[in-house]
């Protein structure tokens, strides 16, 4: 079927717009100049003066590291959430699970904030009251994706695993969690985005000690964008790409959307 | 001693009442089929005996053992369900193994019964296939072989041929009725399909509303049931208000305007008790107005439509008192087999000890 040529110029001014602020960043960054204004010669000085600045390198760990296990969390407790969503109908659980995915950023980080220092101490807040602070929004989107996967499943397939003699245990580990697997793991990769590029509840939740990478990143532009920023943000994107890349090996159905069962094969 | 009771199990969901003090049992070997239209409580009873719902009274006992405090895998009971419940992210094989895995069985030892539960099944090309490929056919075979891998004490099947094409069907009903015999595993049947329940079953429980309605042997409940909604559920039947007359060595009912007729002694029917006289399509023969009938029960009236299925032909008939009755003509019979159109006046007749009377 042909499209028509408004639909295309459409299509491609929408990509065009999403996309080539990305491209620019990109070529900024081996930019031989202080200034993101005009190209002036081809140079690695960006990449060089990133992995030579410490408090760049420290606060990417601290990223790397509150991204890593708040994912993990979230996504052990957001499985969890979503399965019983799924199984047992709770009014008031996906209430509680989803809320914080609708509320503003800006209140959840603040009541976060007055929560720790209140029941903590003044000196509450570390890289542990980020991590808690991040899975606790993560834990809702991961719930969400499982959830949904779980929908359209046939009971049945988990009560013939019971009747055909394995444990609860064992149903959940050789049948619902292979089954469930792409909703996890795209609720696992969409916790570790998520967290490494928060930026208004970290910077609530993280004491002065605790600099992540988009709380340097301000810093830094508060005095002036050098195309170090460039940079680190392209690395990010290739961190970004390669994860996205690992989903699809590892469960393809995250990306395209494949359908588990087939509905008739009926020869 | 039976292999299953069910003793005065009672299910209750909120005000509704499933299944009603349901009370019987079910010997070893047997193929025994619960039978009844939706919502009849069947499949309630059929996953109270797997063990994912447990009876609110009453208790169900597995070889002298109450099953009350046993989970749904520690039963020796297996179901095969109605959307089979292939696990689709295992292969032909790894779905029958799966059974035997769970009960810890050494590899060489899954592999050998593996391969003999495909031959039996005949799906040896299928085994690294994943269930989407399968035809509807061949995922209900796997199903089967499932369930049957480690030899259960108790086989629950759950409308397994409902998904299935009547081609498909009727072989299949073919295939599980060899299958049973041929490895003697328990059967318990759940379906609404009345013909399939008598082509299969050795005995048969008709349920409705939660209760059992009338157990008994197929050609029992088809030629002798014991009320109203089991003559009606089982096959198609003729019905007619009746009051009975007289009873002595037959019983003489009046069909109202239309006039008397003989029917067969029923114990504990007397004088003045109304009912239903009831009788079966192919129980009534049908021939032209003029021909006498030697049968004791007759009656001339009017073709008003009739359906012809190859095999045979059923005439709906007129009857001068407003009812109509069905008579079955089978088509083969040379000479005799003859059509008759639409308004055409015809003789239905049935002999004394044809058809049944049932008390409201």
């Amino acid at each position: 079927m042909r499209r028509s040529p408004l639909l295309w110029t459409s299509a491609a001014l929408v990509y065009a717009f999403l996309y080539l602020p990305l491209v620019v960043v990109v070529i900024f960054s081996f930019n031989a100049s202080k200034l993101n204004a005009e190209w002036v010669g081809f140079t690695f000085d960006w990449y060089r003066v990133l992995v030579n600045d410490d408090a760049m390198i420290a606060a990417a760990k601290n990223s790397l590291l509150i991204a890593f296990t708040a994912a993990l969390l979230a996504t052990i407790l957001g499985t969890m959430a979503g399965i019983a969503m799924h199984r047992f109908r709770p009014k008031l659980l996906p209430f509680m699970t989803l809320t914080p995915l609708a509320m503003p950023e800006i209140l959840l980080g603040v009541s976060l904030l007055i929560f720790f220092i209140s029941t903590f101490g003044e000196n509450a807040l570390s890289l542990l009251t980020v991590i808690v602070a991040h899975t606790t929004f993560c834990i809702g989107f991961v719930a969400i994706i499982v959830r949904a996967r779980l929908t359209g499943m046939d009971e049945s397939i988990f009560e013939a695993a019971r009747d055909l003699g394995a444990t609860p245990w064992r149903t959940f580990r050789l049948i619902t969690l292979p089954l469930i697997k792409p909703a996890v793991i795209a609720g696992a990769l969409m916790s570790f985005t998520l967290s490494i590029d928060d930026f208004v509840i970290t910077f609530f939740t993280a004491g002065a000690g605790v600099p992540t990478l988009p709380l340097t990143i301000y810093t830094m532009i508060k005095i002036a964008v050098t195309p170090e920023v460039n940079a680190l943000s392209t690395l990010m994107m290739l961190l970004t790409l390669f994860l996205i890349i690992i989903a699809s090996k590892v469960a393809p159905d995250v990306l395209q959307s494949k359908r588990l069962v087939e509905d008739d094969a009926d020869s | 001693m039976a292999l299953l009771e069910i003793r005065n199990v009672t299910r209750r969901f909120d005000d509704f009442v499933a299944v009603d003090h349901v009370d019987f049992s079910v010997n070893a070997g047997e193929f025994f089929t619960l039978l009844g239209p939706s919502g009849c409580g069947k499949t309630t009873l059929l996953r109270m005996i797997a063990g994912f719902d447990l009876p609110d009274e009453g208790s169900i006992i597995l070889d002298g053992i109450d099953l009350r405090d046993t989970p749904p895998e520690k039963r020796p009971v297996h179901t095969v369900f109605q959307s089979y419940a292939l696990f689709p992210h295992m292969t032909v094989e790894q779905n029958i193994a799966f059974p035997l895995k769970m009960a810890r069985q050494s590899e060489e030892e899954i592999r050998a019964k593996v391969k003999s539960a495909l031959a039996q099944v005949a799906l040896n090309d299928r085994a690294t296939r994943y269930p989407h490929e399968l035809s509807g056919g061949q995922r209900q075979r796997v199903a089967l072989a499932r369930g049957l891998i480690n030899r259960p004490r108790l086989l629950l099947l759950d409308e397994p041929l409902g998904a299935l094409d009547a081609k498909l069907r009727e072989q299949m009903q073919i295939e599980l009725i060899a299958l049973q015999r041929d490895i003697g595993v328990t059967f318990i049947f759940v379906t609404h399909a009345q013909a399939e329940a008598l082509a299969l079953s050795h005995r048969i429980a008709v349920m409705n509303h939660g209760r059992i309605e009338q157990l008994d042997e197929p050609d029992k409940l088809y030629g002798a049931p014991k009320n109203r909604f089991v003559a009606d559920f089982i096959g198609n039947v003729n019905m007619h208000d009746a009051t009975v007359q007289a009873a002595d060595t037959a019983l003489t009912l009046s069909l109202g305007k239309l006039g008397q007729i003989t029917a067969p002694l029923r114990a504990g029917v007397k004088a003045g008790d109304t009912g239903v006289f009831v009788i079966r399509p192919e129980q009534v023969s049908i021939r032209a107005a003029q021909e006498p009938s030697p049968d004791p029960n007759q009656f001339v009236g009017a073709v008003n439509d009739f359906l012809y299925i190859g095999d045979v032909t059923t005439y709906i008939v007129d009857l001068p008192d407003g009812e109509r009755l069905e008579a079955l003509l089978p088509n083969s019979a040379p000479g005799r087999a003859k059509f008759f159109e639409l308004g055409d006046p015809v003789r239905v007749s049935w002999k004394a000890e044809a058809g049944t009377f049932l008390t409201n």
